[in-house]
């Protein structure tokens, strides 16, 4: 097996005394799309957030590449090449599509402090953020307002910025969330693109967009994981199961999108909470 | 506009109201002043309520140049030349100490710290003996340009606040389009994005508050040539306040917006000062109405007019 690119090692995060991420341990290796499911509130946000560089754990330590980055700043990380997107869409909604890309672009070309050259003609900045958006299917919308996309186009929006600067591994934080099936169907095709290039760790509640996507599963309940293997491993392990799988999902061609899933009917009403999805 | 305020001296000299020379001396310095808060409040969402404290440190250079000039002989000190530069120094280096601590705060607390800083700063004004304390520092001349330029002329200083002016708002509109300007207004808009994409905003926006203070240092000391006075009464908190409300008034994170602001705050001042003793009364629901019905501020109900289609 090759080298890890994300080594997590007995990672701790408590908020009082809640313990999000419980002594938890993931591998990542370069190329697979690792994919990260659990019942709600089980600190997978928690978890992506600790790896970018937002939360400080408690105790563990994170390896990116062989280096320890438990301490680094987050903005290190993303020099580094990891990037994040986010659950809720987090985007620039004052500036353009386009706009939103060059700033993404602007953060990788060295330091911004330069007070003189107006930016927004710059040609190092709008060429490569035109062909990211060109790459997520965006182009044709670069000059409308961030905040006037639909909500599929916003999630697209949201790996763009996150691809720019090309990043070694890229952490998508449920892109497929609130999305309806056709929606759902292109952001699969745009990660089938992606997947290619990058290796992707994939927090998702889409069971369908998951097992098509994912080489390797990891799953997360109250904080640690109780499972990794590929997704034939995952369907037939029985602790999965009870934990979280639940007696509906059964059969390796059965999705979750039956009526009474427990793992997507629970989810829906978080995508419209406006926190970040753990406490 | 910017083209009626540089006219209006020679017509104030012809109509023999020359006083209005002054009121609009008052006015332009306090645009400078405003634009610079602007950068940081408008474009940049720092809420900083302490700004007046650089209005107080770049006056004081002048005057506390100028007095030791005086009492002691020092004549270096009491030349344009260095006391310019001195307060826009001086004031970029409060900012720098000020945001250094205040940037790590957000919200409310980032409100409270600045106001808290320039407090500070103004107790300490009224703590310098020497200089006056809280009757603050008569100007015995004002800043002295190797004869080049004349302050103490009414319309000169009018003239050189203009131009000044005038830099202000270049400055302004080249930072906002620059990429400085782009991570300043992102940090804005998202900082939390801003930080995933790999800013380290703070930074910046420590940045961004030294140019805003050493821009309200430069309107400083035209203010202490313009009153040929200093005192801590430059630096208190409701100055600060009268700062924030012009931008408001004017129109937040637009380029004339606090100039229009200025304008509209001073001449409102002096209008209904001349009726009333209480003009905040009259003057309160005015600014209410702004906020509730012209969220751009008055700049935005010009534009709008001035472009009926859009």
């Amino acid at each position: 097996m090759n080298e890890p690119i994300l080594q997590v090692r007995q990672l701790v995060k408590r908020f009082g005394s809640l313990t999000a991420t419980n002594h938890l341990d993931l591998t990542v290796v370069p190329g697979e799309v690792h994919a990260v499911i659990g019942p709600n509130g089980a600190g997978k946000t928690t978890l992506l957030g600790q790896i970018a560089g937002e939360l400080k754990p408690d105790s563990g330590t994170i390896h990116f590449n062989g280096v320890n980055i438990t301490h680094r700043p987050d903005h290190h990380r993303v020099h580094m090449g990891l990037a994040r997107s986010f659950q809720i869409t987090n985007l620039f909604t004052e500036f353009t599509v386009l706009e939103n890309v060059m700033l993404a672009v602007q953060a990788q070309d060295g330091h911004s402090f330069r007070f003189w050259r107006p930016a927004q003609h710059d040609p190092s900045l709008r060429e490569p953020a035109l062909a990211i958006l060109e790459e997520v299917d965006l182009r044709p919308r670069a000059d409308a307002m961030a905040a006037s996309l639909s909500h599929g186009e916003q999630r697209q929006l949201e790996i763009a910025i996150a691809l720019t600067g090309q990043p070694k591994l890229l952490m998508l934080d449920e892109p497929m969330a609130g999305m309806g099936p056709v929606e759902t169907q292109r952001m699969i095709e745009i990660l089938q693109e992606l997947r290619h290039r990058l290796t992707i760790l994939l927090i998702e509640h889409d069971m369908d967009a998951v097992f098509s996507l994912a080489d390797r599963i990891s799953v997360v309940v109250y904080g640690d994981t109780i499972a990794t293997g590929t997704p034939e491993d995952i369907r037939a392990n029985e602790e999965v199961r009870q934990a979280y799988l639940g007696d509906t999902f059964s059969g390796p061609t059965t999705g979750s999108e039956t009526p009474n899933s427990p793992a997507h009917g629970s989810e829906k009403p978080e995508s419209g909470n406006p926190g970040s999805g753990n406490p | 506009m910017m083209i009626g305020l540089a006219v209006l001296p020679p017509i104030a000299v012809a109509l023999e109201e020359e006083f209005f020379i002054d009121l609009f001396s008052r006015v332009i310095i306090h645009a400078i002043a405003a634009v610079s808060l602007n950068l940081i409040l408008g474009y940049g969402g720092m809420v900083s309520f302490g700004h007046a404290a650089y209005l107080g440190v770049g006056g004081y250079m002048v005057g506390i140049g100028t007095f030791h000039a005086f009492e002691d002989g020092v004549e270096w000190m009491g030349s344009g030349w260095v006391q310019f530069p001195a307060a826009i120094l001086a004031s970029a280096l409060v900012a720098l100490l000020i945001g250094a601590v205040s940037l790590r705060t957000r919200g409310v607390y980032f409100i409270m710290i600045t106001l808290a800083f320039a407090q500070m700063l103004f107790f300490s004004g009224v703590g310098l003996e020497i200089y006056g304390a809280d009757d603050g520092l008569n100007l015995y001349s004002t800043s002295d340009f190797s004869g080049w330029v004349d302050l103490s002329n009414e319309s000169t200083l009018y003239y050189v606040s203009y131009a000044m002016l005038l830099l202000a708002l270049y400055t302004s509109h080249r930072i906002i389009g620059s990429r400085f300007g782009w991570v300043i207004r992102g940090a804005r808009s998202n900082e939390r994005r801003m930080r995933a994409v790999g800013f380290p905003t703070y930074s910046y926006r420590l940045a961004a508050f030294m140019i805003a203070g050493g821009m309200c240092g430069l309107a400083g000391a035209l203010m202490a040539n313009h009153t040929e006075y200093v005192s801590p009464s430059m630096m208190h908190w409701t100055k600060s306040g009268d700062l924030i409300i012009m931008i408001v008034l004017g129109g937040m994170g637009t380029l004339f917006g606090p100039v229009v602001g200025a304008v509209a705050f001073l001449f409102l001042e002096e209008f209904l000062s001349s009726i009333t003793e209480h003009w905040q009364i009259i003057f309160g629901p005015m600014l209410i109405l702004v906020v509730l019905f012209a969220r751009g501020g008055i700049d935005s109900l010009l534009t709008l007019r001035r472009r009926p289609d859009e």
